[in-house]
């Protein structure tokens, strides 16, 4: 029996090892084929870098509430995607309304206008997370793990109704902004103006929160919970304010992330715009190393750089046609690559040092 | 100072407390000492409040502890130097210190609380920039210490704090026990380690099996022949 279950060990061993031999070949020879035929400019990289480091910094903001919760709860969030869409919903609403009474116009009056619309998304992420937490998440706290992962299935398709209830199943765009549009040349490459403004955008927020975490006494009292919470009680933390304190943050973050996605992608906002973001910023975590907080932002760049070159830059030199589809296929392949191979991801530790 | 009268606590269906009595007058040091087992962390864990018990009263300072978080007793004047230690392995030992005074808002206080530490325990001042988890046991023991010494505490309970240690190391963090307590610091010491708490003591408990079955001066139970023959390994 326990021969058997070594010569099967063995085996499953020999396969990922050959796996992981097939798959770096692949990538190696696909990007060799597609370098070598010359079928892409530089400047054509240079753009796609680009986009992809945009969308990869509001993954990062997202991602950042997964291990932000995961870190001291152990617990993936997965209504976490629900938060990031309330956010960005109900702000839709007030840009359309800035964008009648003429605020997106001037730079000075749309660069007012934006802060006021992540304002505003980041107090609605917030107030749900907080009642996400208190509601769904307190009442089972000490419950075996399986539990508030159910709940928080439950809770994201809760959210889903809810607001399709308020705001109707219908698509909404945001208005564009006049002072994004075009780009910022750089020698003989262009920019687009948007893709500086989401990445400084992202920039600033997660260099606050790196000041939030390392310097400030909430910060480490955040980490001291995230390490042991019995002691961290014995130092006089009220770990429930803690954890609600967590949450906030995490909520802000995507309720900011949801308007700073509205500059660079307007279309597609409604009840159901969470699902995707969340489950990539969920992949980001996780290759970053879900309960770090630089591998979030880690995660989250190299997942938008890969989804966003990886189809031309591999699929293509293997002769995939229509590769641009397959971004959504890199972003999950990945997920698994990594369970499988690292599961605690590139900066992470591994999960058996965490006691659960 | 610390009044706790038939205490019962239990972990499930473990009955691991039986009803324990045991008073700490202000000024003192106090030992619990006893095998592994009899309930000594216990004891700490259901003063401190991590462990609601299921019997009994406490009070300290005349004021009834049951019901209160340990946060809250934090505040009280009640700090708990845990079994193990218990330092954040990720923080520094500064942010260690920094935890330790989580409550108190006196911000210069507090700065000259830390270099007090770094006073008591040259070591720590030397590493104060360091993981505390990457410091020796007899570093973080002295850490550990510390830190529950930032929050300003009345009573001082101390789970085992010889345990892991090289006896040299023992001697110093004992030896910051005496003077902790000359500084006007009430401390409650369990120990496994009976023939050294019983030195530093004032009076005495012993605990077997979640019940306290003797209590004395420390100097009567370092004669006295049951604890002699049971916990100072000497034979008659
Ligand atoms: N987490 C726990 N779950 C169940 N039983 C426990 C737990 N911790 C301690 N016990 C039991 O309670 C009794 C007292 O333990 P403890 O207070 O840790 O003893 P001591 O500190 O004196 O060595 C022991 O019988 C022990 O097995
Ligand atoms: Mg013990």
């Amino acid at each position: 029996m326990g021969r058997g279950f070594l010569k099967r060990l063995n085996w499953v061993d020999a396969f990922l090892y050959v796996l992981r031999i097939v798959i770096i070949v692949l990538v190696i020879y696909g990007a060799y084929n597609t370098l070598s035929s010359d079928k892409y400019t530089a400047d054509q990289w240079l753009g796609l870098i680009m986009s992809g480091l945009a969308q990869g910094s509001i993954y990062a903001l997202i991602a950042l509430g997964y291990t932000l919760v995961y870190g001291i709860l152990l617990m993936i969030n997965f209504a976490h995607g629900e938060i990031f869409m309330a956010g960005a919903f109900t702000a839709v609403f007030a840009a359309e309304g800035l964008a009648r009474a003429g605020w997106l116009e001037t730079p000075v009056k749309a660069t007012i206008s934006i802060l006021l619309l992540v304002l505003l998304a980041s107090t609605v992420s917030m107030v749900l997370a907080i009642l996400l937490e208190r509601i769904a998440y307190r009442p089972l706290r000490g419950a075996p793990r399986l539990v508030p992962l159910i709940t928080a299935i439950g809770a994201s398709f809760f959210l889903q109704y809810t607001f399709k209830g308020f705001y109707g199943s219908g698509f909404k765009s945001y208005p564009l902004v006049p002072m994004l549009q075009g780009g910022i040349p750089i020698g003989a490459f262009s920019i687009p103006k948007v893709q500086v403004v989401v990445i400084t955008l992202a920039i600033v927020l997660m260099a606050g929160l790196y000041f939030l975490v390392e310097r400030t006494k909430i910060g480490k009292a955040m980490r001291a919970v995230s390490e042991n919470k019995e002691v961290a009680r014995l130092m006089g933390i009220n770990i429930d304010r803690v954890i609600v304190f967590t949450f906030m943050v995490g909520g802000a973050l995507a309720g900011a992330a949801g308007v700073i996605n509205g500059l660079y992608r307007p279309q597609g906002v409604n009840f159901f715009m969470g699902f995707f973001p969340g489950i990539k910023a969920f992949t980001a975590a996780v290759l970053g190393g879900i309960g770090s907080v630089p591998g979030a932002l880690i995660g989250g760049l190299l997942l938008g750089v890969f989804e966003s070159i990886g189809p031309n830059l591999v699929l293509d030199g293997l002769g995939i046609t229509g590769a641009n589809q397959l971004k959504d296929v890199i972003a999950f392949s990945l997920l698994v690559l990594v369970l499988i191979f690292r599961p605690q991801g590139i900066v992470g530790e591994k999960l058996s040092e965490k006691k659960a | 100072m610390l009044e706790v009268k038939d205490v019962h606590s239990y972990y499930g269906n473990i009955h691991a407390l039986k009803g324990i009595n045991l008073t700490v007058n202000e000024g003192e040091v106090v030992t619990l000492i006893g095998g592994n087992g009899a309930g000594k962390s216990t004891t700490l864990r259901t003063i401190s409040g991590l462990m609601r018990p299921r019997v009994g009263s406490m009070t300290f300072e005349g004021e009834n502890l049951i019901s209160f978080e340990p946060h809250q007793l934090v505040s009280k004047g009640i700090a708990l130097v845990p079994e193990g230690r218990g330092v954040f392995a990720k923080l520094t030992v500064e942010e260690n210190l920094e935890m330790g005074a989580f409550h108190r808002n006196d911000t210069a206080g507090i700065r000259a609380d830390i270099e007090k530490s770094y006073e008591l325990f040259p070591r720590l001042g030397e590493r104060r920039s360091q993981l505390a988890g990457t410091m020796s046991g007899g570093e973080q023991q002295m850490l550990a210490v510390t830190r529950a010494l930032m929050s300003q505490p009345r009573l001082l309970l101390m789970d085992e704090p010889s345990m892991g240690l090289a006896p040299v190391l023992v001697d110093v963090i004992f030896d910051a026990i005496e003077s902790i307590n000359k500084e006007g610091v009430t401390i409650l010491l369990v120990e496994q380690n009976a023939h050294l708490a019983l030195q530093v003591a004032h009076r005495g408990y012993v605990l077997q099996t979640g019940e306290i079955v003797l209590t004395d001066e420390a100097k009567a139970l370092q004669t006295n022949p049951v604890v002699q023959k049971a916990y100072l390994g000497m034979d008659h």
